[in-house]
C-alpha cells in the first residue's frame, strides 16, 4: 500500500512536472530523422535539390505554452550535398559557401508565434556565410507522443526562401536561382 | 631508332616527351582558365569535358612510358656524380607529380561513383569513392600537384638549356632527335 502511495506521488509529480514546464528535444540527428533539405531551380527549367548531412541541435517545446517555443540548430556548411562530388566540391569553394572560412551555419529562434491550428511562425536568426539575418520559418506541427522503444518524439516541418545574395553568396545561376527553398524536418526525441 | 640505346633516346621515347610537355602546360592552362568561367560560359561544361578526357588519355600514356622506359636501355647520364643524382631525383619527382596529378583528378571526378567520359568514346568507371571528403581532399592534392609539376617542369627545360649552352653538352639534342 505504502507502495503503490508512493509510485502514484511520484507519477504524480513527474506528470505535474512535464505539465507545468518547456519540454526539452534534441533533434534526431544520431537516428537520421532529421533532414536540412534544399531546393533551387536549374536555369528555370527544373529543380535542384540538395541536402546538409550533418547539423545538430535542440528545442525546447511546451504544449500548454507554445508561444514559449524555442530552437537551435547547427549545421556543418562541408556536409552539403547534392548528389555530384563535383558540384559538392564547387558549393563549398569560395564561389558559394566558402566552408574553409565558414564552417558552420546556424539558427537561433527569438520568438514563435503559434496560429493555434497546429501551425505557426518561427522567428529567429540565421547565419550564414558570414552574413546573419531575421529570418521567419513557416511551422506546421506533424506529430508527437511515445515511439515503440520507450521514449517520447515531437516533430515539426519547416519552410522558408531565403535568397543568395543576402548572405553575401553572389556567383551567377541565372536570373531563375537567386533563391533556395529550404525545408526542414526536424524530429526530437525529449530528453 | 624506335628504341632508347646507351647514347640516346629513340623517336618513341622523344615523342611520348614532347606530346607531354605539350599536353601537361594545356592541360594546367585549362585547368586554370575553366575555373574562372561564369556559369552561362559554353566553355563551363566544355572546359573539364576535354580536361578530364585528354588527362585520362595521358594518364594511359604514362603507364605506357613507363613500361617503355624499363623495356628500353638508358642513355648514359652527363655530368658529375652529384648532377647525375641530382636528375635522376627531379626526373622520378617529375614522374611522381605527373601521375600524382592525373591520380587526384581522376578521383575528384569519380568520387560520387559516376566514370569519367573520354571523348564521350569511352568511360573509365569509378574505383575509390570512401576516401572521407574525397573531392576536396583530392581536389587540393590536384592543384598543387599540378603547380609543382609545372614549376619542376620550368625548372627541367632551365637545367636543359644550360646543359645545351653553357656546357655544350648534347643533352637537350639527344631529346629532339636520336643522336648516331
Amino acid at each position: 500500500m505504502k507502495k503503490l502511495l508512493l509510485a502514484s506521488l511520484v507519477s504524480a509529480s513527474l506528470f505535474g512536472a512535464t505539465a507545468a514546464q518547456a519540454e526539452d528535444y534534441v533533434i534526431d540527428t544520431d537516428g537520421a530523422h532529421a533532414f536540412v533539405q534544399f531546393k533551387i531551380s536549374h536555369l528555370g527549367y527544373s529543380w535542384l535539390l540538395g541536402r546538409f548531412n550533418d547539423f545538430e541541435g535542440n528545442f525546447s517545446y511546451d504544449e500548454s505554452n507554445p508561444e514559449n517555443a524555442s530552437v537551435s540548430v547547427t549545421i556543418d556548411t562541408a556536409s552539403i550535398d547534392s548528389n555530384h562530388a563535383e558540384r559538392d566540391k564547387h558549393l563549398r569553394s569560395d564561389d558559394f559557401l566558402d566552408v574553409e572560412e565558414f564552417p558552420e551555419a546556424s539558427f537561433e529562434s527569438t520568438s514563435y508565434k503559434p496560429n493555434g491550428d497546429g501551425t505557426g511562425t518561427l522567428m529567429g536568426k540565421f547565419t550564414l556565410h558570414g552574413v546573419t539575418k531575421d529570418i521567419s520559418i513557416d511551422v506546421k506541427e506533424i506529430g508527437s507522443g511515445q515511439d515503440p522503444w520507450g521514449g517520447f518524439r515531437r516533430g515539426f516541418e519547416g519552410g522558408v526562401t531565403l535568397t543568395l545574395a543576402d548572405y553575401g553568396i553572389d556567383y551567377d545561376l541565372g536570373p531563375a536561382s537567386r533563391d533556395v527553398e529550404i525545408f526542414l524536418s526536424i524530429e526530437g526525441i525529449r530528453q | 631508332m624506335i628504341r632508347d640505346n646507351q647514347r640516346s633516346y629513340g623517336w618513341a621515347t622523344i615523342g611520348i616527351h614532347w606530346l607531354t610537355a605539350l599536353v601537361v602546360v594545356a592541360l594546367f592552362a585549362l585547368g586554370y582558365w575553366m575555373l574562372t568561367l561564369s556559369y552561362y560560359d559554353p566553355w563551363y561544361r566544355l572546359g573539364p569535358w576535354w580536361h578530364k578526357s585528354v588527362g585520362i588519355l595521358l594518364l594511359a600514356l604514362t603507364v605506357a612510358r613507363v613500361v617503355w622506359r624499363a623495356a628500353n636501355k638508358k642513355p648514359e647520364l652527363i655530368g658529375s656524380r652529384f648532377e647525375q643524382i641530382g636528375a635522376h631525383l627531379g626526373h622520378l619527382l617529375l614522374y611522381v607529380l605527373l601521375l600524382l596529378t592525373m591520380v587526384s583528378g581522376y578521383l575528384i571526378s569519380t568520387a560520387d561513383g559516376r566514370g569519367i567520359s573520354v571523348f564521350d568514346w569511352f568511360e573509365v568507371p569509378a574505383l575509390i569513392t570512401s576516401i572521407p571528403a574525397q573531392e576536396d581532399l583530392a581536389g587540393e592534392v590536384h592543384w598543387y600537384s599540378a603547380l609543382a609539376l609545372v614549376i619542376l617542369a620550368g625548372g627541367h627545360s632551365l637545367m636543359a638549356l644550360k646543359h645545351h649552352f653553357l656546357d655544350k653538352q648534347n643533352t637537350l639534342k639527344r631529346m629532339l632527335k636520336p643522336q648516331k
